[in-house]
């Protein structure tokens, strides 16, 4: 992605914090936010204008979105506000099939006027592709859903909070972690309202709320006289929650090895917030890892990043079958592996799920972007790979006849296309805790939070940071280590997966803006896991002298 | 509509403006037109074009300010968004480092526009998707491609006198030839603001080459070479540093520019024959020669013979440190040289030739050090020819080190906007192999 597609809200860390410019639209007042929006009768009259004025011209399908994107986001850094900013964004994209090809348009405008006009350049823009295109479109089945609804099951609407209290909070991590000896606090909250109507020619007309949150922050530890600085990030998850997310339940919470303070459905921010200046100062004076072979327990909020990159995405039919060769790459998971059934991607303990309903993930929605009632499906199964991430167009490629429910569209401004369920990794049948896996290890490292990544286009080799990393030495932890990164291979790491916490360590890990396709599309999913062990992995030593 | 001319931008600004009751009110119009093809496996898999325009009102009463936008012009809807940035004002906190908008100011005149780029139609776009697919078909590889274009203009006025106006064309185009067999993979990345300069048929033999070259590549032991990269793989680490340059984060000792008790404006960092500098008017590389706070862009230096020229100072930072503010750079270019790809391969005893570098991520900020991979193109020179394409390393290197390690300069080449040349570098550090084509 380039960097002028994005915005540059504010400095958060010692990097600059930039936002993709379609999470952008226009600015609206907060009280704004409230506003109810069009009603869900005028809508259906709006779409049944498209899906008429396509079958007029002589579309084979067509679909509707009507779509209304309301975010807020609060920004802020030691005692001062520096920005909070709401924004909507409403309109209509119309996508059909004529001639066998696909034809995509949008507009603002959500007339009858304005419907017409972008469903006939839809029309047209299908039709003039249809010359250089070699491989006619094919649906699989959907039923028509009729008229149905679904909201994410929140308890407290981010719209009906006000600002004040949202600003409260911040400044008060950002004091309790100044308090703790931080020199910098950078903090934020970035919350998510789509109100999404869809409708097909297949008879779906389905209204759907969707909400997320996610608090964060960078906290930064100066030593001006050995000219260093250490930066340690908040260890929250972005979740498919409302406000209550922010409620710092203490039933939520978990203790990690090292007396890390972690959390489940609900987030503690002031607490983090002091802990994290204290393990920031820390690090500033942290022992440098010896390079070589460890023992890794890898804790969810580092490992969900890591079954994004090494499963999610290679999983992705799209990427599989050449769609993303250009830009994101293709996948090692290719269809003879697939298909001979017995392709070990992992050792007999990793099963792997895709998942659209999981309650507080940020991939569960009722229905996907194209209409189709979302559901639950194996990846990995035993260690074998036993299935893809595929859409109406895809799953004929696979011999199957029934779309995964995995479409999404950043906006009503682009065009859906497959993007990642939550992919999670089943907890451990046989109870087994944090403490006792810590225990059963001789030489290893404990990673917790999220941290520098990087693999390669067909998602084989790969490299991770983390947040906070723990030296394990004969069953205990004996201190924090800096300069860590390990590298692997997607099959040789998860066939090296020993051990997996039982499910009272389970966790979601999500990301907020993961980025696809060109022109590029955000989306956000979550990864669940327990706390997992991998065995003789590579760890370098990251520290250099300029 | 999307593209206003100066006088049309002029007269919605002023009807806004007539509006405000503020201390200060300042106001951004912008709007572009844009198209775009992609295609993959041999085929166009979907294409687009969007209009977009908007008014944004930032108003304020002392320290407080508001902003607002809007995407309909009608004297109503004007009269609305500088009546609600106002309310918003009224509402926030004292933001104690607002700066107050700036008065007149003098620009140079950009050249940016070319028509013929603003001219680019949906046929025209379907061609250059045919002039990559048909070859590849013809070659036994598969086509993948974008190609992105826009016209657009932005425009400025302010309650304090500053008025600015520009209009802006590019294209961007990159696609990757594989081979059938999935052993090779070439890639090649352009962009102008120009179209009459772009040649997709030229471009994709070059992928095509490249992906055939790079079939059933050899695996290599990984270690420190010396490599040479292509001006594209350059930028990829050279952009970590110059995302680096912010003079605040450096006075606070949290960026690679900070030292002991202090920063490293005015230091040697780099082999003395780096020189790094940004130009609004370079005529291979122009940008709009004012930013979006209405301050004019000058050709500014940023590396000279190897030190710290200067660091970027927002107004505010400028202010408390009582400098003069130097704006973020729109554009990066660094001296080349003479010497061609093939006399850099040809000067070569044993070496790495890089095309791209590819999923680029920063370590530690501290020293600068990133990670990413090669990919699309990486081969084997010894004794002044290309031997045989290898496997993809993964590096773990600074632009810094690399910097200091430098061997040779070549050509430019224009790269997403900047001038960037072939750079040959000893003791490249790779820390594995990659399977990945």
């Amino acid at each position: 992605m380039k960097r002028r597609d994005f915005v540059q809200m504010s400095s958060l860390g010692a990097g600059a914090l930039l936002l993709p410019t379609a999470m952008m639209g226009n600015t609206i007042a907060t009280e704004a936010l409230l506003a109810p929006g069009m009603d869900v009768m005028v809508k259906k009259r709006m779409a049944d204008v498209a899906l008429n004025t396509a079958k007029s011209m002589g579309a084979t399908y067509a679909d509707a979105r009507i779509g209304r994107y309301l975010n807020q986001y609060v920004f802020t850094r030691e005692d001062k506000v520096q920005n909070v900013v709401n924004t909507e964004s409403f309109g209509i994209g119309i996508r059909v099939i004529a001639n066998g090809t696909w034809g995509f348009a949008s507009t603002n405008s959500v007339t009858e006027d304005g419907i017409k006009k972008a469903t006939q350049q839809a029309v047209a823009i299908a039709k003039a592709n249809s010359k250089f295109q070699k491989e006619p479109v094919v649906l699989a089945p959907v039923a028509g859903q009729g008229e149905v609804s679904w909201k994410t099951p929140i308890k407290k609407d981010f719209k009906d909070v006000p600002v004040s209290e949202k600003v409260d909070l911040l400044l008060s991590a950002n004091a309790a972690a100044l308090e703790k000896g931080a020199n910098f606090v950078n903090s934020a909250l970035f919350m998510v309202n789509e109100q999404k109507y869809f409708a097909s020619t297949d008879g779906s007309y389905i209204d759907q709320d969707v909400h997320r949150i996610w608090p964060t922050f960078g906290v930064t530890a100066v030593d001006q006289a050995a000219g260093k600085f250490k930066t340690r990030q908040a260890m929250s998850a972005p979740m498919g929650m409302g406000y209550e997310y922010l409620d710092g339940l203490a039933s939520e919470k978990l203790e990690g090895a090292a007396g890390l303070k972690l959390y489940r459905n609900s987030y503690d921010m002031v607490e983090d917030a002091a802990v994290a200046a204290q393990q920031a100062k820390e690090m500033l004076t942290a022992k440098s890892v010896d390079p070589g072979k460890y023992d890794l327990v890898l804790e969810p909020n580092h490992l969900g990043l890591t079954i994004h990159e090494s499963v999610g995405h290679p999983t992705e039919l799209d990427r599989v079958l050449g769609y993303e060769a250009n830009y994101a790459g293709t996948s090692f998971a290719t269809i003879d592996k697939w298909q001979s059934k017995n392709f070990k991607y992992g050792s007999d303990i990793v099963n792997i799920v895709a998942d659209k309903t999981q309650v507080g993930s940020l991939g569960a929605v009722g229905y996907d972007d194209e209409g189709v009632p979302c559901k639950q499906w194996d990846i990995i199964r035993n260690g074998v790979l036993v299935n893809y991430q595929a859409i109406r167009d895809q799953v004929k490629m696979i011999d199957q006849n029934e779309s995964h429910g995995c479409c999404y569209a950043q906006s009503w401004n682009d065009v859906q296309f497959q993007r990642m369920p939550n992919i999670s990794l089943e907890a451990g049948k046989d109870p087994y805790s944090i403490s006792q896996m810590i225990k059963d290890v001789e030489k290893g490292i404990y990673i917790a939070g999220r941290g520098s990544y990087s693999i390669d286009q067909q998602r084989y080799n790969f490299q991770f940071g983390g947040t906070v990393f723990y030296e394990i030495k004969n069953g205990e932890i004996v201190g924090m280590l800096n300069d860590v990164a390990y590298q692997s291979n997607t099959q040789e790491f998860w066939n090296a997966c020993a051990k997996i916490c039982d499910k009272s360590d389970y966790r979601l890990f999500g990301s907020f803006f993961d980025g696809k396709g060109q022109p590029s599309q955000i989306s956000a999913v979550s990864h669940g896991s327990s706390t997992t062990r991998f065995n003789g992995i590579n760890v370098i030593n990251t520290g250099r002298t300029v | 509509m999307a593209i206003y001319t100066e006088e049309q931008a002029r007269k919605i600004m002023e009807k806004a403006l007539s509006f405000s009751k503020a201390d200060a009110c300042e106001i951004n119009l912008n709007g572009s037109e844009s198209g775009n093809i992609r295609y993959a496996r041999n085929s166009v898999s979907t294409s687009g074009y969007r209009s977009n325009q908007t008014l944004v009102v930032q108003s304020n009463f002392g320290k407080r300010v508001g902003t607002a936008t809007c995407d309909e012009f009608d004297d109503a809807s004007l009269e609305r968004v500088v009546a609600r940035a106002e309310e918003l004002a009224q509402l926030s906190p004292e933001n104690p480092e607002f700066m107050a908008p700036l008065g007149p100011q003098e620009y140079d005149k950009s050249i940016t526009f070319v028509q013929a780029t603003a001219d680019i139609t949906p046929e025209y776009r379907a061609e250059v998707a045919n002039a990559s697919i048909q070859p590849a078909i013809e070659n036994d590889v598969t086509a993948a491609g974008f190609l992105n274009d826009s016209a657009g203009f932005s425009a400025m006025l302010n309650s304090n006198g500053l008025f600015a106006y520009n209009k802006s064309t590019g294209v961007d185009f990159t696609v990757t030839m594989r081979t059938n067999d999935g052993t090779g993979s070439g890639w090649v990345t352009r962009d102008y603001n120009d179209i009459t300069k772009f040649d997709a048929a030229a471009a994709s033999k070059t992928a095509i080459e490249k992906s055939v070259l790079s079939r059933e590549a050899k695996a290599i032991e990984p270690g420190k070479y010396t490599v040479i990269l292509e001006p594209s793989a350059a930028l990829g680490l050279l952009n970590g540093l110059g995302y680096d340059i912010d003079a605040r984060q450096a006075d606070e000792g949290r960026s690679f520019m900070s030292k002991e008790g202090g920063t490293k404006l005015g230091d040697k960092i780099v082999d003395e024959r780096v020189n790094i500098w940004s130009d609004p008017l370079h005529p291979e590389v122009p940008t709009a020669t004012w930013n979006g706070a209405g301050q004019p862009l000058k050709k500014t230096s940023w590396l000279e013979n190897g030190v710290v020229k200067n660091l970027a100072y927002s107004r505010y930072w400028a202010e408390k440190k009582g400098v003069d503010p130097v704006p973020y750079p729109s554009n990066f270019i660094m001296t080349g040289g003479d010497a061609s790809l093939d006399d850099l391969i040809k000067s070569t005893k044993k070496g790495i030739l890089v095309t791209r570098l590819w999923y680029i991520r920063s370590v530690d900020p501290q020293t600068l050090l990133y990670t990413g991979l090669t990919r699309d193109g990486t081969f084997y020179i010894e004794n002044g020819a290309i031997k045989y394409p290898v496997k993809n390393f993964r590096f773990n290197e600074s632009p810094v080190i690399m910097l200091n390690n430098l061997e040779t300069l070549g050509q430019q080449v224009r790269v997403d906007g900047n001038l960037i040349p072939y750079m040959k570098v000893r003791d490249f550090t790779f820390t594995s192999l990659s399977d990945a084509v």
